[in-house]
């Protein structure tokens, strides 16, 4: 039989697996050992298989990044709920920023962003997050 | 726990009310469902037996085969035993989600009433549907009657649930010639049948939450090959437990069944390969042509996928012309059969005169006076050790003859 992916530690062993060490229709696991009441635990004390989409790290592919303005942000956690790579980053329901291994940059998060100004918005790639908040916009009044 | 359905040692049975008792005595969890002729009856005498306390399962309504399909790939990914049924345009619209369930290596049995594809629209039977979904990653096995339907569809829970398998099986019958004809079925009764299918082994399964595990994954070029792979391997494997399943049912009922199904081959010279209700006929059309002096004989598959590459090939080794009956618009090509078993031989060195016959299309009747003019035909190639007659003919055509080749 396969060889148990939950064994396989590092995300480079699953490349070197061949076809008879895969387990059979194209299943997944999430996790290294079971989790009792997942959503109580930590993302970063999670036992994640490597074969967890959360291994897979897509924030290369960004061309514009989101930043995150604490300062205006009404903890509505729009943006982390709609977010398609769970890049957001959020305790207790206040958000605290984005993880940007996972963010490819699709901008949904600034587009259901309720705060005037908004409380992420995209950047170039290269500006540092510091210079971005220094550049953030003014409240727009009603016409 | 269900109602014990009292069953007479013989029952009258046509080939969609032997199919839905033993969707019934498999105590299948969940049934997805949308009506099609001819496979109707089929869900139809479920959802009866269901209503009447015969059944523990669910029946899901769907609206759509497309549905009914993705209804069962979901049950059985979250770890019960699912089945459905379905003919032509309604297994042509499952076709996308046949391959999830195939890939997914999900063991849902399906059983297909064998029906003509549109255009134009054609209720009655052929086998175009079972050669539209022949690479779908199925196993895929052949009845040619009622009690081969009911027996087979017992056995494809068994064969799909291995844990050597795991894997979706389709179990074919004639649209109306065997869906629609009562004829004799012995039926085990219910624990017997139960006890044969076994209980529903869960593996990888969506619901066990303490172990949670994604179906379905994306791979791109990553694993995509290997998983393929892997699944052609334990498909092409699979042999080995039809067998060994087979021979478990034929201890429990001595009804004898085999990858390929061969009548009066040990001396033929000349051979009809068929698929579905044909065999039939074919036995007595080879039996009258015996009779004339002609040592024919009939080779058929109970096992279309994985396609018994060897035993076709033993099977043919000594005949000097064969005919590849090929029920399905060839579109643009020999029939797919034709195809099959003139590979097989040529691969394991033997090159009888191989004829392809179009026949039965949209449910045209197939007599044994037709099959004996095949007989006939190969007769005439196999004296003259060459192809004296068209490679391609349409049997039982109106109008001019039409051959190719």
């Amino acid at each position: 039989m396969a060889k148990d992916l939950k064994e396989v530690k590092n995300i480079d062993e699953i490349k070197d697996l061949g076809w008879d060490e895969l387990i059979p229709g194209a299943a997944l696991f999430s996790f290294t050992e079971p989790v009792e009441d997942v959503v109580e635990v930590p993302a970063e004390e999670r036992p994640y298989a490597p074969t967890n989409s959360h291994e897979w790290q897509v924030g290369d592919w960004r061309v514009e990044k989101p930043v995150y303005n604490r300062d205006l942000c009404i903890d509505c956690q729009f943006c982390w709920v709609f977010c398609p790579d769970i890049s957001i980053l959020s305790r207790d329901k206040k958000m605290i920023g984005v993880i940007y291994e996972h963010c490819k940059g699709c901008g949904i998060c600034v587009e259901v962003c309720p705060t005037n100004p908004k409380s992420l918005l995209m950047f170039p790639e290269h500006m540092e997050n510091e210079e971005a908040l220094s550049q953030w916009p003014k409240k727009e009044e009603k016409k | 726990m269900a109602k014990k359905y009292e069953l007479n040692e013989i029952e009258v049975w046509d080939g969609n009310m032997a199919a839905a008792h033993a969707l019934r005595q498999a105590q299948v969890d969940i049934v997805a469902a949308y009506p099609i002729t001819p496979s109707t009856p089929i869900v139809q005498n479920y959802s009866k037996f269901l209503a009447d306390g015969y059944v523990d399962g669910e029946f899901i309504m769907v609206e759509s085969e497309h549905s009914a399909m993705s209804g069962c790939v979901a049950a059985s990914a979250a770890g019960v035993r699912a089945a459905t049924a379905t003919s032509s345009q309604g297994f042509a619209l499952m076709a996308e989600v046949l391959y999830q369930a195939s890939g997914m290596r999900l063991p849902i049995v399906l059983t297909v009433v064998n029906r003509a594809l549109a255009a134009p629209l054609n209720v009655n039977g052929d086998h175009s549907d079972m050669y539209l979904g022949r690479d779908a990653g199925w196993i895929n096995l052949c009845s040619y009657n009622p009690q081969e339907a009911y027996d087979l569809t017992l056995m494809a829970f068994k064969i799909g649930e291995d844990l050597n398998v795991r894997l979706p099986v389709m179990v074919h019958q004639d649209g109306f010639i065997c869906s629609h004809t009562a004829q004799n079925v012995r039926p085990l009764q219910d624990e017997e049948a139960h006890e044969f299918v076994g209980e529903y082994k869960p593996v990888n399964t969506m619901l066990d939450v303490a172990n949670p595990v994604t179906h379905g994954v994306q791979t791109e070029e990553d694993w995509h090959f290997e998983h393929k792979a892997r699944q052609h391997n334990d498909l092409m494997n699979s042999f080995g437990t039809i067998k060994k399943i087979f021979n478990e049912f034929k201890e429990r009922t001595g009804r004898t069944y085999d990858l390929v199904y061969t009548y009066k081959m040990d001396d033929a010279d000349v051979a009809i390969f068929a698929l579905g209700t044909t065999v039939e006929s074919a036995r007595i059309a080879a039996d009258k042509m015996r009779e004339k002096g002609v040592k024919a004989g009939v080779v058929s598959l109970r096992v279309f996928r994985p396609f018994p590459f060897k035993e076709v090939a033993e099977a043919l080794s000594n005949v000097k012309a064969v005919a590849a009956m090929d029920r399905s618009a060839p579109g643009g090509t020999f029939g797919a059969l034709f195809n099959e078993i003139s590979a097989a031989m040529l691969a394991h060195g033997k090159s009888p005169i191989v004829l392809n016959y179009i026949y039965g299309l949209g449910g045209r009747d197939t007599t044994i006076d037709m099959l004996k003019g095949v007989y006939e035909d190969l007769d005439k190639c196999a004296k003259a050790g060459e192809a004296v007659v068209p490679m391609q003919q349409f049997l039982g055509l109106r109008g001019p003859k039409l051959s190719f080749y």
